[in-house]
């Protein structure tokens, strides 16, 4: 970076290179007054008030770059001058009654008034100012009121630049300019995604949020929802959360917010929030204490013996809370009966990409995608699902990458796209072997990255004659034009990167799919720099982290395999325990188990398989004959309401921790707010039954021994396992992160006496290589950790492959594929093929979206997106009732006519209890990761 | 009109272009003449067509005088507003035309019979203040004559 010399008022001043005038004396604590400049976004010189004096002549200093030498002056008389009667200008329009305004004390109109010293007074003499517009307070977060408005242009430009939308754009002229919608519509009848990023940057009280409260204080923590991760601000008055701005210094976002992360809190303070512990009695729920419900369980868990007991972890819970989770399932309950939803998200990305990369994680990281050069997007609906991510994909086609969508669906990121290739859905693999095969025909592929670092390559390549075009063009309904366009376009770009997510998992064929990316970036060399690489976009927000911790019925913490009898040996040693090495049962097999009498005792945390596992009409039937069940959740979810007892866990919000989002960056949550009711973290409620069921297996332990510390539920060990540690814990901790191999020896039997989560991750980071140069200290200061972080120096990974692959033999390795047909294919009873998809308003079983009023608001119920062709020949009406129906149930919900939809093809989500979309989705698996395939099912449509 | 007639005349419009985003005025005056206004519907078209956001085409639309947002009506009133017309009364002879006929400038009656537009001279300036309906010019206007013209709307 150039340093550049200027003077500012006489005073010296150092200035990067590019910089603006404007932007290197507030740097220095030199005022100038701005309202149209923003840092984010290009300087457009609107509001004519920066003004500064060059070398005699005024120019805008938001629009001047520095130069070396520069002499420049803020407030000369003439500047002065014109500058106030800008201002006046300004307010003569603007309503005057500030202390009633949203933004009293934020608005820098107010600000730059007091500069040049407008006051009220000085404006009497024009009368009161005229209300012309009406207030725009649709959008169920933020009101825009245009008579506050002073056409600085920085939420249009916000929504153009950053958001790539164009929502809004000035319309009419002169005096009745204004910020409008596509022809003057209410915000809400708009495209607007309600993210707030333009409300939030307005100077004025033009666009105010409806929700937001002054905090009293701000926590830095991590947002709840997608696997984006994005660093956030909650703000806090009376233990309630009532703000949220973005981290501008987090990586993973830079500041920005979708709708769910900015507006989405408000479930933590739910009235609905789960309080005290339930027992079922009788049918009937009742409260309890958290002895009576502990003992109680701990009692029925004494009696069954390891393969009977299965236990589901959560993808939204912390790693401290799945690694005790999977500690627990594994040492006390003697079994690897433990899942979790990744298995029905990313399973075949796990296994996949562990084969032909030696990791199943994104290669590279979130900002690195704004680097690509050409972005091959596949069954990823990015604008919805991850739509942070999505800024930097939008980014790069407006900067003119090449971006290629690949969806069955026209998905909103088509309007981005460069090439639209509209694949039948589960034709993923004949479309990018399809590829391969023109890749390889016209000698596109990068040889010496094949030679050098793969493996496999003649026999992939004899593996890709099956794929003629001919063959691709039939089978995926894409004219080979556009295949032949996208091939060249990924192959020749240079720096070409894979996004993928559920669409290319969420098959029978789901393995195949991720190996057929994989194959695709080897054959190119696309791997191990920044802007390429294979990136499956990971859903949940700790997805990654669950599995990390091998909340996995294979594998331990660092996918460190069971059957290994050297990790199985480690493990005992660490955990001072007798480990099975029999592979655990997946997510499905565990419902399965239940109905045939396997499984006696389910433990599910933070999961509601009812709503989200394929075929749920299969789970109902298992929950009911279960014979016993514990469900643990900060609602009382579909899941729950089957529960024999029900344990009230604590949010994101009220607990300290870390989340590991999709981009392998462990981050730090916190406790923000004190927990609502009675609500524990999830792993001091685990810890607490281990302890009892220990007590209750080897009484003669019962008398002062370490591991009986909280067997009685007293008041005084609740309150220690939450409070902050003083001092003598913390040297402690520190002298013990000095040597790992002490501290493993230290480790004693019982193992779950933790008195908070930092002791946990010290206890993570002992026994998983990946983890091990992480600790709380240095997720303090830096901006997270990307794994792999081997050693306490290590700055982390944020791309992977960079020399060698994680392989055993350190080469990448191609995969000869061959094109399956979806399991369940349309047939003259069942027409149609049901794809499922995401709302960008709510997030998984919407448990948490749902009691966010204003994302209920946005989206309150499900739509059957349908072709207008398909509907008319169905004789189906835009918003009718109808039935969708397959060989495992029905669902009810109202008819979306739109050509989203391919002609054959319908889509729905699975947000919604009312409308269940998983009673009819087919629940065969992929025969590697046992992933069900909740992307094609044959149905048939008929009126409700 | 149908779905498909429509698109098939706006496929017809465009087919003259390349629809890159500089095209926009241009795009918007054609589609103007062909279908007299610019509707929701068509300005969408426009965006989707050059790949630009809705807003913009409104944005710009709205912003030349040229463009107009709603059907011309079966009787079209032009009404003078130029400087011999304005010393004359013009201002008042347009706002009791506004009056009786409950529209605004650029805008058209709910029955689709008159819309209203004010330009500069007519080119009458000795028959001021007057206005042209469907091209006749009625001349030396006054509020009570324009309530007479106009009676049988009520
Ligand atoms: S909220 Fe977001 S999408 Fe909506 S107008 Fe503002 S920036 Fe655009
Ligand atoms: S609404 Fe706010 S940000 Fe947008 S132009 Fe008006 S003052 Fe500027
Ligand atoms: S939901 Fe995802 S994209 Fe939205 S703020 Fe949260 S982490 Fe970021
Ligand atoms: S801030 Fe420079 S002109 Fe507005
Ligand atoms: S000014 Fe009205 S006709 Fe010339």
């Amino acid at each position: 970076m150039t340093e550049i010399n200027l003077l500012i008022n006489g005073k010296a001043v150092v200035a990067e290179e590019g910089q603006s005038v404007l932007a290197a004396a507030l740097a220095h604590n030199i005022y100038i007054p701005h309202l149209c400049d923003h840092p984010d976004l290009k300087p457009t010189g609107a509001c004519r008030l920066c003004l500064v004096e060059i070398a005699g002549q005024v120019v805008t200093a938001c629009t001047t770059q520095v130069l070396e030498g520069l002499e420049v002056k803020t407030d000369t008389a003439e500047i002065e001058r014109v500058r106030k009667t800008t201002v006046e200008l300004l307010l003569i329009n603007h309503e005057r009654n500030c202390l009633e305004c949203a933004s009293d004390a934020s608005c820098e109109l107010q600000k730059v008034a007091q500069y040049v010293g407008i006051g009220l007074h000085d404006l009497k003499k024009y009368g009161a100012a005229v209300k012309r517009v009406d207030i725009d307070d649709s959008n169920p977060f933020f009101n825009i009121d245009h008579n506050k408005c002073i056409k600085c242009g920085i939420c249009i430009r916000t929504c153009d630049e950053l958001q790539n939308l164009g929502v809004i754009d000035f319309a009419n002229r002169g005096y009745d300019t204004v910020v409008s919608t596509f022809d003057g519509r209410p915000l809400i009848e708009s495209d607007c995604k309600s993210c707030g990023e333009c409300a939030v940057r307005c100077p004025t009280g033009a666009m105010t949020l409806k929700t937001q409260q002054t905090p009293t204080r701000e926590e830095k923590t991590i947002c709840p929802y997608c696997g984006c991760g994005c660093g956030m601000y909650l703000g806090v008055r009376d233990n309630k959360i009532v703000s949220a701005r973005g981290d501008r210094e987090n990586p993973s976002n830079s500041g920005s917010l979708c709708v769910k992360g900015r507006f989405g809190y408000e479930f933590v303070n739910s009235p609905e929030r789960l309080t005290t512990p339930l027992i079922k009695e009788s049918g009937e729920f009742r409260k309890a204490t958290w002895d009576e419900a502990l003992d109680l369980i701990a009692k029925k868990l004494v009696a069954i013996k390891g393969d009977k007991f299965a236990l589901l972890a959560s993808a939204k819970a912390t790693n401290e809370d799945n690694y005790v989770l999977q500690k627990f399932v594994r040492v006390v309950m003697g079994t690897n009966n433990v899942d979790h939803c990744a298995r029905l998200c990313h399973a075949p990305t796990v296994a996949g990409l562990a084969q032909s990369f030696g990791s199943g994680a994104m290669t590279n990281a979130t900002k690195d995608i704004g680097m690509a050069k050409c972005i091959f997007a596949i069954g990823t609906n990015t604008t919805a699902a991850h739509p942070i991510i999505a800024l930097q994909v939008k980014k790069v086609a407006r900067e003119g990458g090449i971006l290629i969508v690949a969806n069955p669906r026209k998905i909103d990121l088509c309007r981005h796209a460069t090439i639209f290739l509209q694949h039948k859905p589960g034709t993923d693999v004949a479309l990018m072997m399809g590829m391969m095969r023109v890749i390889v025909d016209e000698k596109l592929q990068n040889e010496n990255f094949i030679k050098a670092r793969c493996d496999n390559f003649s026999e992939f390549k004899k593996s890709l004659a099956a794929f003629d075009l001919d063959f691709v063009e039939k089978t995926t309904g894409v004219a080979r034009e556009k295949i032949i366009a996208a091939a060249r376009a990924y192959a020749t770009s240079g720096t070409s990167a894979i996004l993928y997510s559920m669409g290319i998992t969420q098959h029978t064929h789901g393995t195949d799919n991720v190996l057929a990316t994989s194959n695709l970036a080897l054959l190119t060399g696309n791997v191990g720099r920044p802007g390429t690489g294979v990136n499956p976009l990971r859903g949940q927000n700790n997805v990654q982290g669950a599995c990390d911790m091998g909340a996995l019925p294979n594998v331990y913490p660092g996918y460190q395999k069971i059957v290994d009898a050297k990790n199985q040996k480690k493990f005992e040693s660490a955990w001072g325990a007798k480990l099975s090495n029999k592979i655990g049962l997946t997510h499905m097999e565990i419902f399965d188990a239940i109905t045939d009498g396997k499984v006696d005792f389910l433990y599910t945390v933070g999961e509601n398989p009812v709503l989200s596992e394929a075929n749920a009409g299969h789970v109902i039937e298992a929950l009911n004959e279960i014979k016993f069940f514990v469900a643990q959740d900060i609602f009382l979810t579909e899941t729950a309401q089957f529960a024999d007892v029900v344990l009230p866990a604590v949010t994101y919000a009220e607990k300290d921790g870390t989340f590991t989002n999709t981009e392998r960056r462990v981050q730090r949550v916190r406790k923000i707010i004190e927990p609502i009711g009675d609500a524990k973290p999830d792993w001091w409620i685990i810890c607490q039954l281990a302890k009892r069921l220990e007590a209750i297996r080897h009484p003669v332990l019962d008398t002062g021994s370490k591991s009986v510390r909280g067997v009685q539920c007293s008041q005084h060990s609740v309150d220690s396992a939450v409070k902050p540690r003083n001092d003598a814990v913390q040297q402690n901790e520190a002298m013990q992160r000095n040597n790992d191999a002490e501290r493993l020896g230290k480790l004693n039997a019982s193992g779950f006496d933790f008195e908070n989560a930092e002791q946990i991750m010290d206890e993570i980071t002992a026994v998983t290589p990946s983890y091990a140069g992480i600790n709380y200290e240095r997720l303090e200061c830096a901006a997270g950790l990307q794994w792999p972080c081997p050693n306490n120096e290590h700055p982390g990974t944020p791309i992977l492959h960079t020399e060698k692959f994680a392989t055993v033999s350190g080469k990448g390795n191609f995969m000869p594929l061959v094109y399956k047909p979806s399991a369940e294919l349309p047939d003259d009873e069942y027409p149609l093929i049901l794809t499922t998809d995401r709302s960008l308003f709510h997030f998984h079983t919407a448990t948490m979206t749902r009691k966010v009023k204003g994302l209920e608001e946005l989206r309150p119920f499900e739509v059957v997106r349908i072709n207008p062709i398909d509907a008319e020949e169905l004789k189906i009406n835009d918003g009718e009732m109808i039935k969708v129906i397959s060989r495992r149930g029905e669902v009810a919900a109202k008819a979306k006519i739109t050509i989203a939809s391919p002609v054959g093809v319908i889509a729905m989500t699975f947000h919604f209890a009312e409308s269940p979309t998983n009673m009819v989705t087919n629940p065969a698996v992929d025969p590697v990761a046992k992933i069900p395939e909740t992307k094609v099912a044959a149905v048939r449509i008929e009126k409700a | 009109m149908s779905d498909s007639s429509l698109q098939q005349r706006l496929d017809e419009v465009f087919s003259s272009f390349q629809g890159r985003a500089q095209e926009l005025i241009p795009v918007l005056q054609a589609v103007q003449r062909e279908f007299g206004y610019l509707s929701g519907e068509t300005m969408l078209a426009i965006a989707n067509f050059l790949r630009i956001p809705a807003s913009r085409v409104f944005g710009v639309a709205t912003f030349y005088a040229q463009f107009r947002f709603s059907a011309i009506g079966r009787k079209h009133i032009m009404a003078c507003r130029g400087t011999a017309c304005h010393v004359r009364g013009a201002p008042r002879i347009v706002d009791e035309i506004k009056n009786i006929l409950k529209i605004e400038e650029g805008e058209t009656t709910a029955d689709g019979e008159y819309s209203l537009e004010t330009v500069a001279c007519i080119g009458c300036c000795g028959l001021a203040p007057c206005i042209m309906i469907n091209g006749e010019v009625k001349a030396k206007l006054t509020p009570k004559k324009i309530a007479e013209l106009f009676a049988k709307k009520e």
